[in-house]
């Protein structure tokens, strides 16, 4: 076996999301939790303590009437390139970023719940597992074989359907096609009705997933702390755009839960 | 009566050899036979089969694992030799197309993600090379279960030491997956193998 045969071409995953497309239905929310098992909540449940891996978040421009603006905008794990906070506090390893890929990588068997990775993370993308997972009679049977269902005590986050990744690969592996980056699409993308969620290769300049990320309004949360997302969002609101590098002072929590 | 002393040693030595390489084992794993005999030695040496043909990567990269009974159907509508066995699989299972219910000596946990296509396709690895001759075995052995963990015995491997004198694969562990990885001098990363 020589070691280029077993090589991808390291790809750099990525998403823009249109946020002008974004009608907050939550279709993207319902997709994600089926696709990588996230259990229904249990009783007394608060938003934070739920497991959300992808959230829509109200953005309200906080004028009154009649200048009231309203904007919903998913938050899930922004994939950060450069300096990845979780992995940097992590006391176990278990969140790495994966060199092919780009995805930063969460492994819920290495994690001992110390929750640190949850107070580095800004855009509170991580989440707790409090209860061990339990699935209503009989929904057990809609479980995904390909992502393991987590245990109580660690955390989880959205990991670009990393299932799915995997499956891709196996195709590609079939095809004899391992050099090119792999292409596979995530459940939120796939899910949306008004086609927000574009994802692709970011390092692929053909793609659509890396012009729309070049646009003059494409903009990424809390750029300034330099973390290098590799989620981006477009309006061509002035006051959306402003908002996402502000703190939550501008922004009035939806409270739902997975 | 001088070497009574070297006496009661060494048999105390050999009994307590005994108790820890075959009876502690039977501690650890509790045995169960398969619902059915099956030989694989007489589907490839005796009727020319290839691993391929039951065991295979599909075209959308998913591996078969063992063939529903509708591939044992494919040949086996009617009885082809004398074997008893056989003749429970054609009218318990064949018949009314009921899958058999294996125990699989190689399954791993829930949350490991072992791609066959990239072993077998990519990197053309033999099916020998994890599976051993599972493939000219004329018996199916009995099916061993870790009593604590649930896991086969397979995944640790025979040896309960594991130390190999001759230096071949040991078992199914991580660290067997691990050690070939770093030998070929792969990237790794947690998620390349668990999901």
């Amino acid at each position: 076996m020589t070691k280029e045969t077993v090589k991808t071409r390291p790809a750099r995953y990525g998403m823009v999301i249109d946020l002008d497309r974004c009608n907050g239905c939550g279709a993207c929310m319902i997709a994600c939790a089926v696709e990588n098992n996230v259990p229904a909540c249990p009783e007394g449940v608060t938003d934070r303590t739920g497991i959300t891996w992808m959230r829509v978040q109200k953005l309200s421009n906080g004028q009154s009437f009649p200048d009231s603006r309203t904007a919903f905008i998913p938050v899930m794990c922004q994939q950060c390139g450069d300096k990845t906070p979780c992995v940097s506090v992590c006391p176990q390893q278990a969140v790495e970023v994966d060199e092919a890929s780009g995805i930063v990588d969460q492994m819920p068997q290495r994690c001992l719940g110390c929750r640190y990775c949850m107070v580095a993370c800004p855009y509170h993308a991580r989440y707790f597992n409090w209860w061990d997972p339990a699935w209503p009679n009989g929904m057990e049977r809609t479980l995904n074989p390909d992502v393991a269902p987590r245990m109580r005590g660690v955390v989880e986050k959205c990991n670009f359907c990393h299932g799915r990744y995997q499956e891709a690969r196996a195709k590609a592996a079939v095809d004899g096609a391992a050099e090119r980056a792999v292409e596979y699409t995530t459940a939120c993308a796939e899910a949306c009705p008004t086609g927000a969620i574009t994802f692709g290769d970011l390092d692929d300049p053909g793609s659509e997933v890396a012009q729309l990320a070049k646009s003059e309004n494409a903009f990424r949360l809390l750029e300034k702390l330099g973390t290098g997302p590799k989620v981006h969002y477009i309006s061509k609101r002035a006051w959306v755009r402003a908002a996402a590098g502000s703190s939550l002072a501008a922004e009035t929590r939806e409270v739902r839960h997975g | 009566m001088k070497h009574s002393g070297k006496i009661a040693f060494a048999a105390g030595l050999l009994l307590a050899l005994h108790l820890g390489w075959r009876q502690f084992p039977d501690v650890l794993y509790s045995k169960a036979d398969q619902p059915l005999q099956f030989s694989h030695k007489v589907h490839v040496e005796d009727s020319g089969m290839s691993c391929e043909d039951c065991h295979f990567v599909r075209d959308d990269g998913r591996f078969t694992g063992i063939p529903p009974i509708a591939k044992c159907a494919e040949c086996h509508a009617e009885p082809l030799g004398a074997t008893p066995h056989e003749k429970v699989l054609v009218e318990k299972y064949v018949a009314t197309l009921t899958e058999i219910p294996w125990r699989v000596y190689s399954r791993q946990p829930d949350n490991v993600y072992f791609p066959h296509a990239a072993h077998v396709k990519t990197a053309k690895l033999a099916c020998e090379s994890c599976h051993g001759e599972h493939g000219k075995t004329e018996n199916l052995r009995p099916y061993e279960q870790n009593r604590i963990s649930g896991y086969s015995r397979d995944i640790w491997g025979p040896s309960i030491s594991r130390i190999s004198l001759k230096g071949e694969r040991l078992g199914m562990k991580m660290d067997d997956c691990i050690d070939c990885h770093t030998e070929k001098k792969l990237r790794h990363s947690c998620l390349d193998c668990h999901k």
